[in-house]
């Protein structure tokens, strides 16, 4: 099987771990992975804002630059969610003849990460070891975008020495939304306030997700509150071992 | 402004509202435990039908098949009415709604009108157009009564006094009932049951008085001409059945094929709106009856923006929405604001996307965006309304009706040549993390000046690592 990273625009500048992460557990599931260095970003913001007619040519050079691979693998639900969905609607509107046929074909192998483990790869141990008391956040777009249902929380079990807790009030929105914490700044801070409230109400040293930018947005608000919790993407969990702790 | 109604004039934007409303701690506690506990008992009840997502598939269906033959079917309706004896007058926006009910109490020589709650009248600002022609309308839901005392606007669409809590109504009703009709007693407590008793009182000469009454309808049947009012306090009864003119004001999308159909909604409304089995009243009426109920119907179609939105194939399906509000209890935008927020008769998420095609985007340009595109809404809709994909489309229109040429859109268009290249993505990678380590301290960046204000004012941003993926991947792995 051909398997491609589609590491996004985002976790490639911010969050260069996570995709290192993605690399070393399929890799150390026996699985030779490639990352097309054509690739850039999936359109989600633009698409999100209201700029289509922009995320065009980033769907057109997504469909490109992957469409040559068995599996597309992406550690970000949302950019997954956006590809899926999205990327057929906007060749639908905006593309050509061969655009719709290339994105048609290149939407089913094209997975979230922990959806690639759990439903192609058929894996929910895949070695790690992690012994920290650790809550897992479900993202709107994992949640109801992708419904990996407890995919992650299957994968997040089966971590050697984890101490897997509840987060009170999971499916309730962080408030990020991309642009919406810029545009609508007081209202995400105020939905922000409740998530960070019940993340340290777990008591747990690490919150993680399927999805860096809620991460980034909680994570910067427990940071500004003075918390210590850590805020971690799901796939570094998944890649700590005994030897090799993150 | 055009002539519809929606929106409240002189409304701010969304975001300012929404600033005012956060710091108001009494309405965000009032609103998380109304929103909460009406939630819960939502799914509850819904888990109940082992055929809810059917009974919802098949809603969406009945709708769908409305929204196709509306034309047909209001003909049908129409003539289904006349029928029975009632009359239908069409009114293309709200001055015109308003013109004709106005006339039609003036015939009655009438200066009162005892009114059921109803979404059409609220949209239309019937109240104040009749309080221009000299009649007064009377709420007669409780919530609804609550906003009529309190000079004040409903915030919800099924419960309109959602933002007050108990004290609040109570010291309301001791201050405002002696005005008109009964006035509260002196010691009124509290409890939900002794309110609505104070208003039950206060509205009693009213009820039976009034020679006219208004109200909305939920649903209406074009093949049997049956109009429909389902309610929680035999209030609306008492309205339908008193009075000797009945005027119903009814936007056309709410008109359904047949009276089979009402099957699928009378299970699916009371439980997506109160989280009850069944509601206490369902008040159903054709036409006219001699000597039972009203010996007048008149049933007023409304448009007032339906028909451009039913041109719109994705924005057409906001008019399957039946009103029941479980979206806004699912909505944590909603849930932190408020309904006043959204400047409109319609709040939350529903209001979000049928306010901005009602008046058009312009009107109400900052709507699309007051939502993060989180999906409850769309979980919770009894139809299937796919709220977050009509959001994202009416915010292609509104930067549309922007020409692009804003701050945000020469942004958008920069950042779009910078991600269709891998080389200027690898160059601004390079320059951001130079720029952002330069910003911060201790590997974060705290408070920023500018737009970005508003995202720093409460949260911290790491400082971009030196080496992107990208580098890593270049160095580690393409060598090998
Ligand atoms: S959009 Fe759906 S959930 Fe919201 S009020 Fe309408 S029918 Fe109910």
């Amino acid at each position: 099987m051909r398997i491609a990273l589609f590491i996004t625009c985002f976790n490639d500048t911010m969050f260069p771990g996570t995709g290192r992460a993605v690399v070393t557990v399929l890799e150390r599931l026996g699985h030779t992975v490639d990352f097309p260095q054509e690739q850039t970003c999936c359109g989600q913001m633009h698409f999100n804002t209201g700029y289509r007619p922009d995320a065009v040519p980033l769907v057109a050079r997504f469909a490109r630059t992957f469409a040559d691979y068995d599996a597309i693998v992406t550690p970000s639900a949302s950019c997954a969610g956006m590809v899926k969905e999205n990327h057929p609607l906007l060749a639908e509107e905006y593309g050509h003849e061969q655009l719709r046929r290339d994105v048609a074909g290149l939407v089913p192998r094209v997975h979230e990460f922990t959806e690639f483990l759990t439903d192609v790869l058929k894996v929910t141990d895949v070695g790690a070891h992690f012994p920290h008391r650790v809550s897992y956040h479900p993202t709107c777009h994992s949640l109801r975008g992708l419904r990996l249902g407890d995919r992650p929380q299957q994968l997040l079990r089966a971590v050697r020495g984890i101490d897997l807790v509840d987060l009170p009030a999971a499916d309730s929105c962080c408030g990020f939304g991309g642009t919406f914490a810029v545009k609508n700044a007081d209202t995400s801070s105020a939905m922000l306030a409740d998530k960070t409230a019940g993340v340290l109400a777990t008591g747990a040293e690490v919150l993680c997700a399927a999805d860096n930018s809620c991460l980034m947005h909680i994570g910067g608000g427990l940071s500004r509150q003075g918390s210590a919790v850590r805020t971690m993407h799901l796939a570094e969990i998944l890649a700590s071992t005994e030897g090799d702790q993150l | 402004m055009s002539s519809r109604g929606v929106v409240w004039l002189g409304s701010p934007s969304f975001p300012d509202a929404a600033r005012v409303a956060l710091k108001d701690d009494q309405l965000r506690a009032n609103l998380k435990r109304a929103t909460g506990t009406i939630r819960d008992k939502r799914l509850t009840v819904a888990a109940e039908l082992d055929d809810w997502e059917e009974l919802r598939t098949a809603a969406e269906a009945i709708k769908n098949r409305t929204a196709r033959h509306l034309d047909h079917y209001l003909v049908q309706l129409e003539e289904s009415v006349t029928a029975a004896g009632g009359t239908v007058h069409w009114a293309s926006d709200a001055a015109e709604a308003n013109r004709i009910v106005t006339e039609l109490v003036q015939a009655t020589g009438e200066r009162e009108v005892v009114k059921v709650k109803s979404m059409a009248t609220q949209e239309i600002g019937l109240n104040e157009a009749l309080a221009e022609a000299g009649i007064t309308a009377y709420e007669t839901d409780l919530a609804e009564l609550i906003v009529q005392l309190g000079d004040d606007r409903p915030s919800h669409i099924l419960v309109p006094a959602i933002h007050k809590n108990r004290t609040e109504i109570r010291d309301l009703f001791r201050a405002e009932m002696g005005h008109w009709g009964q006035p509260a007693p002196e010691d009124l407590t509290d409890e939900p049951r002794e309110l609505a008793e104070a208003a039950r009182r206060h509205l009693r000469q009213k009820f039976l008085t009034a020679k006219v009454a208004v109200s909305g309808a939920n649903f209406a049947c074009a093949d049997t001409g049956t109009v429909l009012v389902v309610e929680s306090e035999g209030n609306g009864r008492m309205c339908l059945t008193l009075p000797e003119t009945l005027i119903t004001v009814m936007g056309i999308e709410k008109v359904l094929p047949t009276w089979s159909d009402l099957e699928v909604f009378l299970q699916l409304l009371p439980r997506s709106s109160t989280g009850e089995r069944m509601n206490p009243y369902t008040s159903t009426w054709s036409g006219t009856t001699e000597g039972d109920g009203p010996s007048e119907f008149h049933l007023v179609l409304l448009d007032n923006g339906r028909t451009d939105t039913l041109a719109d194939p994705v924005g057409r399906q906001t008019l399957g929405c039946i009103r029941c509000s479980a979206c806004l209890n699912v909505c944590p935008v909603f849930e932190r604001t408020g309904g006043h927020a959204y400047g409109s008769v319609y709040p939350g998420p529903i209001g979000a996307v049928l306010t901005p095609q009602l008046v058009g985007v312009e009107q109400a340009a900052s709507l699309p965006f007051a939502s993060t595109l989180c999906g409850a809404c769309y979980d919770a809709c009894p139809v299937k309304i796919n709220i977050p994909e009509v959001l994202a489309h009416l915010r292609a229109k509104v930067v549309e009706a922007k020409d692009g040429h804003t701050v945000e859109g020469l942004a958008m268009k920069a950042a779009g040549k910078v991600l269709d290249s891998p080389r200027l993505l690898g160059a601004a990678q390079k320059a951001a993390a130079l720029g952002g380590r330069a910003l911060a301290r201790n590997g974060k960046i705290g408070r920023l000046p500018g737009p970005l204000h508003g995202w720093t004012d409460t949260r911290d941003t790491p400082a971009p690592p030196a080496e992107s993926f990208r580098t890593w991947w270049r160095k580690n792995r393409e060598s090998e």
